[in-house]
């Protein structure tokens, strides 16, 4: 068999968080009754006319900046023609020839290395009813609540190279759009939804394959095992002498298999216009300009400084960069510059957020302070107190801005680390254990642990145990 | 003189004057309705609360309130602008029992001006037509010759202006939908600039070209509902918004000075003779009465109807769409399935010409199509308004015939679309480049029939024209509208 590399490019549709509708003030809400948030405009009555929300604007071309897209400041919307009963005007408010935002890219972390995977278009347009089917009544009803809610379709280039990719892609277009705080994010409910391009060729060809469309991907695991599967689908095809054909097919999550839903030639007419109900959209320049500066430092971006700068894992790195609440403490404990990036990660993703889990809120709606806890680390970094100090020590700060330095003074954590001191302790401690030096040297090297305890234990516990192990592994070895 | 022979004007100064009530007008307009509909055929739905609206209106006025002065006027309404529960049928078998839930944006300062609805008015099929043959429901004749077409697609309009039916009326006009019945019918319509009245509630046919506009018995009735109708409406996103200024109140009767274009195009081979001859003796008195003639040319004419009936028809064919038997409207009694669903109601539901349109439409914009079509027109379009444009640094209005020829036998032009749409030669135009215009009554033809002459404006000079307009209604000893032989 040959060796093949699949081609992917993503379609992806993310409903906008607007408090209203694109076109109308209906309420853009998800999951309440039937055909309550709407009214003739969304309902496509005969004689309504459109007038485009410009939040919607303002959120696509926020993403267009975070994408790294040309913005087109003047452009057009445009009529999709088709039927279907979700769609009650039939036709989408959509763009055709003039996308708000053009070219751009996105930098995605892939095994440690940053891909750049293009961004061919991003587009706005209204989305459109659902159908509900149902073994309670016969056919099929249609609700119309989700008629207008303002999407964005991001389009991107085949540069996608594996099912892991495409993960990683939308993964980051996800925490992008959270962190922009422009949609809901909610998968379940569907406010994140793609379309699958796959094509496969043989490794080392520079020609595309002819590629089928999947749509009906409704999860980011979805979309792994759709590409998976169609990959597989159309080297079999190939193996067996014959030609991938161009098609649609629909891609069935539950049976795990993409089944034909058109072909090329049944390919849909569109018959795009210009909306002549809509005006030309115009965006001066300085509203673009200043809406770029809005942007906070963006996830992608944070996780390449986490794991370039400061050498944390992909894994840590990911789980911090993701969460804006999360990196936004990060980043302030780093900045304060008194321990190791390192060792401010391990807390916020153990016992920090053991607490956050527990008690369902966000760290700043916690005590805690990058002030406090940066304090902290600080004093288990320098032998100060033990780690086990340091958790008794952040069951407090956590609940109430104190600072640790007096906690530590009050409870009397201080470990001692004179080392004249713990010498002579050292050297107590070995006298009185003579069976337990004769093991050592025989071999046993565990008994080098229960040393270490006893030396403990005679200090009470206060003995700085990194520098006792070092005492007493010099004075066993002498 | 009867109250429903009366001009909108004459009623609101007797109204103030309490010489007759709204009442007695609107008793005196049912009356007129009852004689004369039958033979007419003007309304496709009458309001049953017209009296009440009228007493309403008296009360009111005996209670010491200011009213609009066109408080207690009868007015019939096109019936493609919806009006909140009352049915709104395009006069399409489509919509035979659609009632909107909502009024369009022009419904409510007449509502609020307290001008007494009296009805709506037949019209031709989603206003695809120029003769009002292509209703679902009936013929509407034209009342100065019942066997001709009252012209369309604001026939209905038109005529009930002509029949005393109603003393004013709304019309639309996408390609010459209010002017050329208004000719036709010997009546006054207006169509104003495009944007300067809001088109949220008009079932759209093209969206582009589609405008309201007011039809009466004097420049000056126009006048008062443009007015009230017109301006800024947010709902509306094509909607221009800018100052509007009462236009009945600045009514000039001078010419003095004016300069007045004349195409050459609109008076050329395709032209009945007498409408040319009409038109020229009116210009011949503008000029005796100080007005500058200068013939001009607006040279792409020749194309505009090719070019009107693509955008129109394209913007149709997606408009019309929603018409699908899901929702509301018509859906055909059996079918089996979807797609048949789809394809029943609507070839049930629409008829011909409404069909013929859509799928021209659907044709010059489908894939492979578009840029030799669509695209070229929106090219010509442009083109159009620019040489209206340069005209309009020449002369401060265009005076053309509105009509080609006066009205035709209902069922002469029914089997040639081709020959229909030549109708709208002189009016389309206008639309193109989104320009106000006016019809005026101007002569009549050898057989007694009015025709038209067309005043058209600059965007926005709605006052220039109506005031043109307005001088030579003066000139002329005003329109006699009613025909003495209905």
């Amino acid at each position: 068999m040959k060796e093949y590399e699949i081609v992917v490019g993503l379609e992806v549709h993310a409903e906008l968080n607007t408090k209203s509708k694109i076109y109308c003030n209906c309420r853009n809400a998800f999951g309440l009754e039937v055909n309550t948030q709407v009214c003739p405009i969304c309902m496509g009555m005969p004689g309504t006319l459109p007038t485009l929300n410009e939040k919607v604007v303002e959120y696509a071309i926020k993403m267009g900046h975070a994408m790294h897209c040309e913005i087109n400041g003047v452009c057009k919307q445009d009529r999709k023609n088709y039927f279907y009963p979700d769609l009650p005007k039939a036709y989408q408010i959509s763009q055709a020839e003039v996308p708000l935002c053009g070219k751009g890219y996105l930098d995605v972390m892939i095994d440690g290395k940053m891909k750049r995977i293009g961004v061919t278009r991003i587009h706005i347009e209204e989305d459109a009813g659902k159908l509900l089917h149902d073994d309670a009544f016969a056919g099929s009803l249609v609700d119309l609540n989700r008629c207008g809610v303002p999407l964005i379709e991001i389009v991107s280039e085949p540069d996608i190279r594996s099912s892991a990719e495409a993960k990683a892609y939308l993964e980051t277009i996800k925490s992008i759009l959270q962190y922009l705080n422009i949609s809901d994010c909610k998968m379940q409910e569907g406010s994140i939804r793609c379309d699958v391009n796959v094509s496969v060729r043989e490794k080392g060809s520079t020609e595309f394959g002819t590629r089928c469309e999947m749509k009906n991907v409704n999860s980011f695991s979805a979309a792994v095992r759709g590409i998976e599967y169609e990959a597989k689908r159309q080297i079999e095809v190939l193996e067996a002498g014959g030609t991938v054909i161009q098609e649609t097919r629909r891609w069935d999550d539950a049976k795990g298999m993409s089944i034909v839903m058109r072909s090329k030639e049944d390919a849909q007419d569109y018959r795009y216009f210009p909306e002549p109900d809509l005006l030309t959209i115009v965006v001066p320049e300085e509203k673009i300009q200043a809406l770029k500066e809005s942007l906070p430092e963006l996830p992608n971006a944070k996780l390449q400084r986490y794991v370039f700068d400061f050498g944390l894992s992909q894994m840590d790195a990911t789980l911090i960069s993701e969460d804006m609440t999360r990196s936004e403490f990060f980043d302030a404990c780093v900045n304060r510059n008194v321990c190791k990036p390192k060792s401010i990660s391990n807390w916020i993703l153990s016992d920090i957020a053991k607490y956050t889990n527990e008690t369902g809120k966000t760290i700043p709606e916690t005590a805690l302070t990058a002030e406090n806890l940066t304090a902290l680390i600080e004093q288990v970094e320098k032998g100060v107190i033990s780690n086990s100090s340091a958790k008794k020590v952040f069951a407090v700060i956590v609940e109430e801005d104190r600072d640790p330095l007096a906690i530590i003074e009050e409870k009397g954590m201080k470990q001692n680390s004179d080392t004249g001191f713990l010498e002579q302790l050292a050297k107590d401690v070995l006298a009185a254990n003579e069976k337990s030096v004769k093991d050592y040297q025989n071999g046993k090297t565990n008994a080098l642990g229960y040393l270490v305890g006893q030396c403990m234990k005679a200090s009470k516990g206060k003995a700085n145990p990194g520098i006792v192990k070092e005492i007493v592994t010099r004075m066993l070895n002498a | 003189m009867k109250l429903y022979e009366k001009n909108a004007a004459e009623l609101s100064q007797m109204l103030q004057n309490k010489a007759c009530s709204a009442v007695e007008l609107t008793q005196d307009i049912l009356s007129r309705i009852d004689a004369v509909e039958g033979k007419v055929g003007a309304y496709v739905t009458r309001c049953e609360d017209c009296l009440e609206q009228a007493k309403a209106v008296d009360d009111a006025r005996a209670a010491g309130k200011t009213l609009h002065p066109l408080a207690g006027i009868p007015i019939g309404i096109k019936d493609n602008i919806s009006t909140k529960g009352i049915r709104t049928t395009c006069s399409s078998r489509m919509l035979e029992n659609y009632v909107p839930p909502f009024d369009a944006s022009v419904m409510k300062p007449i509502r609020d001006a307290g001008l007494v609805i009296t009805g709506k008015m037949n019209m031709d099929e989603f206003a695809m037509g120029s003769s009002t043959e292509t209703s679902y429901f009936h013929q509407t004749h034209n009342p100065h010759e019942l066997d001709c077409v009252p012209g369309g697609s604001s026939g209905g309009s038109a005529a009930a202006v002509a029949a005393g039916e109603a003393i004013l009326t709304l019309g639309s006009d996408t390609g010459g939908s209010i002017r050329q019945p208004a000719s036709l019918c010997g009546v006054v319509g207006l169509k104003p600039t495009y944007g300067s009245v809001s088109r949220y509630g008009l079932v759209a046919f093209a969206s582009s070209l589609d405008q309201i506009g007011p039809l009466g018995k004097s420049v000056k009735d126009v006048a008062m509902l443009q007015s009230l109708i017109q301006g800024h409406d947010k709902m509306d996103a094509t909607s221009a918004y800018l100052e509007y200024t009462d236009l009945a109140e600045n009514l000039s009767g001078h010419v003095q000075g004016l300069h007045i274009g004349v195409p050459k195009e609109y008076f050329g081979g395709g032209m009945d003779n007498a409408v040319k001859e009409s038109v020229w003796t009116a210009l011949r008195l503008l000029e005796q009465n100080g007005a500058k003639i200068k013939e001009i040319s607006l040279p792409s004419t020749e194309y505009a109807i090719n070019t009107y009936y693509i955008i129109a028809s394209a913007e149709a064919s997606s408009n019309l769409a929603r018409f699908d038997g899901v929702k509301y409207g018509y859906r055909a009694a059996s079918y089996d399935g979807l797609t048949d669903m789809y394809e029943k109601t609507r070839s049930e539901g629409f008829g011909d010409e409404v069909k013929r349109r859509i799928m021209l439409g659907t044709f010059v914009l489908s894939s492979g199509f578009y840029d030799a079509y669509y695209k070229k027109a929106k090219l010509v379009q442009r083109r159009i308004g620019q040489e209206f444009a340069e005209a309009f640094q020449k002369c401060d209005v265009i005076i053309t015939p509105t009509t080609p020829s006066p009205a035709f036998r209902i069922g002469e032009n029914i089997d040639d679309p081709l020959k229909m749409y030549y109708n709208d030669a002189c009016t389309v135009t206008v639309n193109i480049a989104g320009l106000p215009a006016i019809s005026v009554p101007c002569g009549r033809s050898r057989e007694g029939l009015p025709l038209g002459m067309q005043v058209i404006g600059s965007k926005f000079a709605e006052q220039t024209i109506l005031n043109t307009a307005y001088a030579y209604e003066q000139l002329v000893g005003g329109f006699h509208v009613i025909p003495e032989t209905l």
